[in-house]
């Protein structure tokens, strides 16, 4: 077979109706179940994703307000302590599992390939396969409440408790299974993107004018491929001691609980900065629309980026310092911890330079955005004062720690997913959010979350262990968990309103055009929502703000988003080269395709059988799981896998 | 002008491309990549808790036999073979051979099963379980995902074999190859590792 077959010369043009129809008519999911089911179009994943992390936090909110209403006071009797146990753990693991990262994802899957100038990404199937695996697995886990028997250790759910002899029932499988699920969600979707970034870029748009955000959930998904196994094998080996005898976690047998603490956190810790990174990148780039000018020191907020991910592997041990491990290791650990603390306040300084010489405009997103620093402020120092050890034996294991990961979770990844969502909304629906009701919204979760969590700091220096299900009358308790009940319930008031909010404004907001705030880069390039196929032709960029070069002095040249590639020969995008972004080929992109979903439902099937120890239902699902591997990665001609077709 | 330009000023041109997967430029390759480096850390943490039992066990880890080579050594001659042989498969395919191919793609089935019986065996032929203590916990956990690892390899190279007899591939568009025997590169190596913590360290002692 001759070379020269499968190249050819790709066609610029201007675009005109005509391929803008035949373009629809090559993108469009097709409507109907099977649409439905099968499609692998980015924005619809990516909508998905919000959605369902939404519905996630607010399972996750209603868990915490009852168990908000059993703390009110002293010896309150709503809860019995099995089911407090059991919502303080799913609370846990709905907000930092099934909330925190993929509602980062929900917005990273929306807006990687409009961010890139591309128009899907690398692998649409695996992308639509990521989500249905993060639904299934989520609801794995929350099925447990339908026996009785939801997870009950806590998030962070340390051996020897988590083991059988301690633990008899399914609560715990459900947990170790549904967190293997999970994981293979992750990872995969982690891969998507880094391969994305690498692979599927606007020509010119070399690594230094990568939106912050792209950085951000790069870096973050690159750790997720190093941390994420540290998990899944810290569950395995927890259900492997559960069912079949083994002695990794139990003394008996020469097991180590410690190693469940070092697997666990040597993933929990980088897990940390995985839900917060994103969200410091939604910030870094919509920040500056709303101050009219560009970031301040994007070299250096990426670098910071990057610096904290990496440093986020050492520092696991800081959640151990009251185990009894050797002094070096906590003196170590100890100093890591300090450090870390200089690369992510970086990007805080930046913004408050971007704020400083800016022009606010004092819309919505930017009441989150400017909330966010300051809750990251706070969040911050009282994480630089748990990693000093002396101040870290006293505090552990009280309220404080839990104030301290409230501030980071709710200030630095609420904050900035609820601005972002203010900030999006236009995009993703065509219709502008209403900035009244956005303003009430912000001042009762702004408020309602200070009063909350504020005081739950004092709560922990007078003492108050975490993840108790009540307490005495005469300990001094009293004052401060009311006051944090009544914050509560101001803040799920806000995020309420800011329901009602999206409702109303999807229905009947102001219709936005494609680039309602002014904003720079290429995702507002595009008409609000954007059409299946993205762009029409695909834009080429000469700088970090394609859409403000007219008044910006930077880069050479012009980016030329009107006049582009046309690449409409069935589903094309463009390949191009890892850091300077030249055109190297033209990828086949896939149609909808069922089997994302369906090999998802034959491995909730599996994990199922495994849960119940129906192990014929396990294998198999697993047999179930290859055929449906196989036909997925079935040589196709229309992918160009195949050899024959000739496109000249 | 063969070439096209994207902007009249300052042109950008773009010259002929290649179409679909061809090489690195197939995201599957790229794809491939990712999951080697993330499945290679989860054998760094499999074999992290291996470490870390034998550090933290005061001489009460090991078994008093140190393990012998007698399936170990020949295990790892037929792993390596048998990515040897994808490897010559692979070269066929990209010379245009289909019969160095699929022979390449057969001859690293019967080796992979071979590995996988071989695997067996020394399983059978130990004293301890699984559930023994912490020593068998781990070499059966440890050796039984790189199996499972095998397994999936082999399961790959099944299709594989018939869509290359089938004539789905020729010297460009063969990349579904190149990635499994990447694949098969990196199954080797964790043997490799896996060799030197179980089968050799302990005589280091």
């Amino acid at each position: 077979m001759a070379v020269a077959e499968y190249e050819k010369l790709p066609r610029a043009d201007v675009p005109s109706p005509a391929l803008e129809k035949k373009l629809h008519d090559l993108w469009e999911t097709k409507p109907g179940i099977f649409g439905w089911i099968a499609t692998v179009d980015h924005k619809e994943i990516g909508i998905r994703y919000l959605v369902t992390a939404f519905v996630f936090l607010i399972a996750g909110g209603i868990e915490a307000l009852v168990m908000r209403l059993q703390l009110a006071g002293p010896n309150e009797t709503i809860l019995t302590p099995t089911e407090y146990d059991q919502l303080f753990s799913m609370h846990g693991i709905t907000m930092i599992f099934l909330y925190a990262l993929p509602v980062l994802s929900g917005f990273s899957n929306y807006l990687f390939p409009l961010l890139l100038g591309s128009r899907d990404m690398a692998f649409p199937r695996l992308n639509a396969f990521s989500y249905w695996t993060f639904l299934a697995s989520g609801l794995f886990m929350y099925s447990s409440f339908l026996i009785g028997s939801a997870p009950n250790d806590g998030w962070f759910n340390y051996a020897p408790y988590a083991l059988k002899p301690f633990n008899p029932g399914l609560n715990m499988d459900f947990y170790a299974l549904g967190m293997i699920f999970y994981g293979i969600s992750t990872t995969v979707g982690a891969a998507n993107f880094v391969v994305t970034v690498m692979r599927h870029r606007a020509p010119g748009m070399s690594i230094n004018r990568l939106p912050i955000m792209i950085w951000g959930t790069t870096t973050i998904s690159v750790g997720l491929l190093f941390a994420n196994p540290a998990v899944s094998l810290a569950f395995f080996l927890l259900w492997m001691d559960r069912q079949f005898g083994t002695h990794f976690y139990d003394v008996a047998g020469g097991g180590k609980p410690l190693l469940w603490q070092h697997l666990f956190w040597l993933f929990a810790h980088p897990w940390v900065y995985v839900i917060v990174l994103p969200a410091m990148g939604i910030v870094s780039d919509a920040l500056p629309v709303f101050c009219r000018r560009p970031l301040v020191a994007y070299t250096l907020v990426i670098l910071g980026t990057i610096t904290t991910m990496v440093l986020g592997f050492g520092v696991w041990v800081h959640h151990m310092f009251a185990t009894g491990i050797p002094f070096l290791s906590m003196s170590f650990f100890s100093g890591a911890s300090f450090i870390i603390t200089i690369p992510s306040a970086v990007a805080v300084f930046a913004w408050i330079a971007t704020i400083w010489t800016g022009e606010v405009v004092l819309a919505t997103p930017f009441y989150f955005f400017a909330a966010f620093i300051s809750m990251f402020v706070i969040g911050g120092v009282s994480g630089v004062m748990t990693a000093s050890v002396p101040a870290d034996l006293q505090l552990t294991d009280t309220y404080f720690v839990v104030a301290h990961i409230h501030y980071v979770l709710i200030g630095i990844n609420l904050f900035g997913v609820l601005g972002g969502v203010h900030f999006w909304f236009p995009k993703f629906t065509g219709k502008m959010m209403s900035e009244a009701i956005g303003k009430v919204s912000f001042w009762l979760i702004f408020v309602g979350f200070n009063v909350a969590f504020l005081p739950m700091h004092v709560t922990g220096l007078l003492g108050m262990p975490r993840r108790i299900y009540t307490y005495p009358e005469n300990v001094g308790w009293t004052t401060v968990n009311m006051i944090t009940t009544v914050g509560a319930f101001i803040l799920a008031s806000g995020i309420l309103v800011f329901l009602v909010n999206v409702v109303v404004s999807r229905r009947s907001g102001v219709e936005a055009g494609p680039n309602p705030w002014d904003a720079p880069t290429l995702e507002w390039a595009t008409s609000s929502p954007p059409p299946p196929y993205n762009f029409p032709v695909m834009p080429a960029v000469a700088s970090r703000h394609p859409l403000w070069e007219d008044r910006l002095d930077e880069g050479t040249g012009h980016s030329s988003v009107l006049r582009g590639l046309v690449l409409d020969d069935g589903k094309e995008t463009l390949a191009t080269s890892v850091l300077d972004a030249t055109p190297v080929a033209i990828l086949k992109m896939p149609e909808d395709d069922p089997w994302p979903f369906l090999v998802t439902v034959a491995l909730t099937v599996g994990f199922t059988g495994l849960l119940i120890q129906w192990w014929w239902m396990g294998g198999g699902a697993a047999i179930a799981v290859v055929i449906g591997g196989i036909v997925w990665l079935w040589p196709r001609a229309d992918l160009g896998q195949k050899a024959g077709a000739a496109y000249e | 002008m063969s070439d096209t330009a994207i902007e009249p000023e300052e042109p950008l041109t773009i010259g002929r491309l290649q179409v679909g997967s061809i090489g690195r430029h197939a995201n599957g390759w790229w794809g491939m990549i990712m999951l080697i480096i993330t499945e290679a850390f989860l054998f760094f943490y499999l074999l992290f808790s291996y470490y870390y039992f034998a550090l933290q066990s005061t001489g009460t880890f090991f078994p008093a036999d140190n393990p012998s080579f007698r399936y170990s050594g020949p295990e790892t001659g037929v792993v390596i073979l048998a990515s040897l042989a994808v490897f010559f498969g692979e070269r066929g395919g990209r010379k245009g051979s289909r019969l160095q191919l699929v022979l390449g793609l057969l001859a690293g089935l019967l080796l992979g099963c071979g590995f996988v019986a071989l695997q067996a065996f020394e399983w059978l032929d130990k004293p301890y379980t699984l559930a023994s203590n912490s020593y068998g916990s781990s070499f059966f956990t440890v050796t039984g995902f790189h199996l499972a690892h095998v397994v999936v390899g082999l399961l790959m190279l099944l299709p594989l074999t018939l869509w290359s007899a089938l004539g789905y591939f020729d010297r460009q568009r063969v990349v579904p190859v190149t990635i499994v025997m990447m694949y098969w590169f990196f199954v080797d190596v964790v043997w490799l590792m896996i060799f030197f913590t179980f089968y050799v360290t302990p005589y280091l002692r």
